[in-house]
């Protein structure tokens, strides 16, 4: 009975947990996990398009900060993606799965159309206020009736969020039915081309500045609200126990509803910057998936604002860069996917090789 | 090397991460038809050095040799194989299965299909061995000590001959415990060899034949049981002399605190988990709850502190120490108590999933019980200093006061957790196991702690799992018995066979 497992040898390699690791150490495991995604994807692009890939990444650096006008237009999309991970940040603070930025953006986004296309006639700073506010609503109320739900009957705010998004789709939609112009088109087309109302203005000649200034504000106050502020401790120890929240007193359902309250607003805020502050259309796809990446970024930077930034420059590059080279060398999108899903993997695979090590079998064993 | 030596573990050593070294060259021989004790503190590697043995682990270096045969143990399935078999502290049973289902899972389809044949095979195990199992209840009808005993059974039934019990008297009363050890002697006649877990040294002394003791991962000695006494195991476990009386002063002129008066709780089930529980707690008294763990203990201190709801008809009576003013708690949640300006404090069974914040430091744990008191930013200053008198006063072993407290010891955690409830200076103290998971030392500073608060006046209310202590600790004892008050003793002239009936048998009405 016994025999089977006698001459057993030992297992090659072993998994173990690591307890910890110096700050230099960790980010220079990830500045590997980088170079080495980028030797890869360098061979990937050689296989395909027989091409120099050290030409290619400068294609891909181009296409994302070759001229001025590019280097503000990564600047706008990176504070778009920024702005809901900031938005989100709190509410995955707190464990509450807020999958719902798409629809917290495009219920956002149609308050500020609507206010663009009724209000036009009221003062530039007072129409500005009136999208700010519409779309920090529209979001907010998106954020809060799933929240209101979890807090009321325990539902599932995952599936709960994810399904308000489909029906912000939906509405979407119906106003982009409502709102066509030229009629037949199918589109909203650009609100207000001609005199421009309700278009974010240039700061200093700069078309994107305030979109920056916006979102940097924001960046900086969700910092503090999370590091210091009593409301911020709430979040963080019901993120941690909601038992331990309880057992101090902390009314969790309430905490619920006014973080996603606040979530919500700057999502639906994020909406504000995609209409006003970029497109000044509206469209189903004027989220276009940023509301699920954004989650990427705000799960990546542990919820540090600060460190959402780079985060956000380092995806909307790769995004940029891949469009370049799919452009410049014929190549379909797919192709520049597959690279930016290259890259992604190797820097959320170098997570594994910072929290756990691994041990080979020991050669030396006999002298043990 | 002898014939008469089951396993042979020799120079094992076994880290976690770069600064935990659980097993350092240890070295441990079982014979055939013998007990042997593991003994140590928590965290001294015991579980750790088992589970090495048991497949769960493997060592980083050492050998391991089953009937003289070195063996690479790579999976509890090798472990079966190799005819060991570990009962773990957690059991690993399938609620909603039966006895006969449990024992079949994990065995070949060919056998496990044939029910009757297993039936018998359990049958023929309890027989032989002095167990009783009901082949065909579902385990989520069983008592602890019944899943226990299943557990033990489909360890024999996959041909086990080295058991190894973590732990086994931990969930059992004391007449139960007795049925285990007489179980376990049938089980060394008839050639098998144990090991079993443990802390208890007078289990060690009443049931095993040789003792092992583990220190801080190192092996420290083996002797002969009937050559040990209680002083000299502590001594090497704990590796200095111990005084091992628990100080019990006599406070005059105690004060009614607390009323409770027929407290009555449902759970989550909508099942009555305490049911009409009265009882008086005086400031200076230190109040012990005894009970089997799950007879209502949790229901009854989180009701009194607000964080669950009680029944129509329940009252908890609170009296002011200075202006012997009443107030009524039940009905109010935790911020509320707090607002009224009664000073409770909590020490929950579940440190880190209630009473701490595990990935936050002591400074913001600290911040739990004082953050609301800021505008909008809560004040950072003080609980600072809270933490920072807190690890100099309890001796907190902890690189800083930032490190996530998760981090730390067991024992450690729970002096942050008992230095911040004692800190709010409170008039009520609960302290629910206040000591489960701790070394001797820091036990006797959870207890001299308690006893200080007592000597204040304070109303202590102390739920605890080991008799020897509840005993020696407590002026006067509650036992509860599936959700009621079974009555109350004196702690200093009861027995601990009188506490023990009172915790299995619930008393009729009226008797």
């Amino acid at each position: 009975m016994a025999a089977a497992a006698v001459h057993k040898k030992e297992a090659l390699v072993r998994i173990a947990r690591r307890d910890s690791m110096a700050t230099w150490k960790s980010i220079g495991i990830r500045i590997i996990a980088v170079i080495i995604s980028l030797v890869v994807s360098g061979f990937l692009i050689y296989a395909i398009i027989k091409e120099n890939p050290l030409k290619v990444y400068e294609s891909m650096w181009n296409g994302a900060f070759g001229s001025t006008r590019r280097v503000w237009i990564t600047a706008r999309d990176t504070m778009m993606l920024l702005c809901i991970a900031v938005g989100l940040a709190p509410a995955f603070k707190m464990k509450f799965w807020n999958i719902g930025a798409e629809g917290q953006i495009l219920v956002g986004g149609i308050a500020t159309a609507a206010c663009m296309i009724y209000l036009k006639s009221l003062p530039a700073w007072l129409l500005f206020l009136c999208m700010f506010v519409a779309s920090c609503i529209a979001g907010a109320v998106w954020g809060l009736i799933p929240a209101m739900f979890k807090a009321k009957w325990n539902t599932n705010e995952t599936l709960f969020t994810l399904m308000m998004n489909y029906v912000a789709i939906q509405l979407t939609s119906f106003f982009v039915a409502q709102w066509e112009n030229p009629f037949g088109s199918n589109t909203v087309g650009v609100i207000n081309q001609g005199t421009k109302e309700g278009w974010f203005p240039p700061i200093f000649g700069q078309e994107y500045l305030l979109n920056v200034i916006i979102v940097m504000a924001l960046t900086v106050g969700m910092f503090i609200y999370l590091k210091y502020s009593k409301q911020g401790y709430e979040i963080a120890v019901i993120g941690d126990s909601q038992n331990t929240a309880r057992y101090a007193g902390i009314s969790v359902r309430k905490v619920f509803v006014r973080t996603m309250l606040i979530s919500g607003a700057i999502c639906g805020l994020s909406g504000f910057l995609a209409v006003s502050g970029a497109s000044h259309t509206i469209s189903t796809s004027t989220a276009g998936g940023r509301g699920f990446t954004a989650i990427i970024v705000a799960w990546l930077a542990k919820f540090n604002t600060f460190t959402m930034i780079a985060i956000s420059v380092l995806i909307v590059f790769l995004e940029k860069g891949a469009i370049e080279i799919a452009s410049k060398y014929n190549l379909n999108d797919y192709v520049s996917s597959m690279i930016t899903g290259i890259i992604l993997f190797f820097i959320l695979g170098s997570e594994f090789f910072i929290n756990y090590r691994l041990i080979f079998r020991s050669k030396s064993k006999e002298v043990a | 090397m002898e014939n008469n030596v089951a396993v042979r573990m020799q120079h094992i050593t076994k880290a976690f991460g770069t600064k935990v070294v659980a097993n350092k060259d240890v070295t441990l021989e079982i014979e055939k038809g013998e007990i042997l004790a593991l003994l140590g503190e928590n965290g001294s590697g015991k579980t750790t050095l088992m589970n090495m043995l048991s497949g769960i682990y493997h060592p980083d270096s050492g050998e391991i040799f089953v009937d003289g045969k070195e063996v690479h143990i790579e999976s509890p399935k090798d472990a079966y194989a190799l005819g060991i078999g570990m009962i773990h502290q957690h059991f690993k049973l399938v609620d909603v299965f039966t006895a006969t289902e449990n024992v079949a899972l994990g065995m070949d389809k060919s056998k496990a299909k044939n029910r009757n044949a297993i039936a018998k095979g359990i049958k023929e195990i309890c027989d032989r061995y002095g167990f009783s199992v009901s082949t065909d209840r579902k385990v989520y009808n069983m008592s602890v000590s019944q899943k226990q005993t299943l557990e033990i059974v489909k360890t024999l039934y996959r041909g086990a001959n080295i058991l190894i019990l973590d732990e086994p008297t931990a969930v059992l009363t004391p007449q139960e415990t007795d049925k285990l050890f007489d179980v376990l002697r049938n089980m060394k006649a008839d050639g098998k060899s144990i090991i079993i877990i443990t802390h208890k040294l007078h289990e060690v002394l009443a049931i095993s034949d040789r003792v092992s003791i583990l220190r801080k991962g190192e092996f420290i000695g083996t002797v002969p049981t009937k050559e040990a006494t209680v002083q000299s195991l502590t001594e090497m476990m704990v590796g200095q002399k111990v005084v091992l009386d628990i100080e019990r002063p006599l406070i005059e002129n105690k004060k009614k605190r607390l009323v409770v008066s027929h407290l009555s709780c449902l759970n989550k089930y909508g099942v009555r988990s305490l049911d009409d529980v009265s009882f008086d707690a005086y400031g200076g008294e230190i109040l012990g709850v005894a009970g089997i763990s799950g007879s209502g203990q949790k229901a009854l201190l989180e009701s009194i502190a607000g964080l669950q709801e009680a029944q129509d008809g329940s009252s908890v009576k609170f009296i002011d120490p200075k202006t012997g003013e009443e107030s009524e708690l039940v009905g109010k949640n935790v911020l509320q108590i707090k607002q009224m300006g009664v000073a409770l404090s909590f020490v929950p069974e579940d440190r880190l999933g209630m009473g701490l914040v595990g990935s936050m430091g002591m400074t913001d744990n600290m911040m739990l019980k004082s953050y609301q008191k800021g505008v909008v930013f809560a004040d950072r200053k003080t609980p600072k200093n809270l933490a920072n008198q807190v690890k100099d006063e309890l001796e907190v072993v902890t690189p800083s006061i930032q490190t996530p407290v998760r981090k730390l010891s067991g024992g450690n955690v729970q002096k942050v957790l008992v230095g911040r409830e004692i800190a709010a200076e409170p008039s009520v103290l609960m302290a629910a196991y206040a000591v489960r998971g701790l070394d001797i030392n820091t036990s006797y500073t959870i207890y001299r702690l308690l006893n200080e608060q007592k000597k204040k006046g304070v109303a202590v209310i102390y739920v605890g799992e080991d008799l020897d202590v509840l005993l020696a600790l407590c002026d006067r004892i509650a036992v509860l018995c599936a959700g009621r008050l079974n009555g109350i003793v004196d702690a200093r002239t009861t027995t601990k066979e009188e506490v023990g009936i009172l915790m299995t048998n619930l008393r009729k009405e009226g008797e």
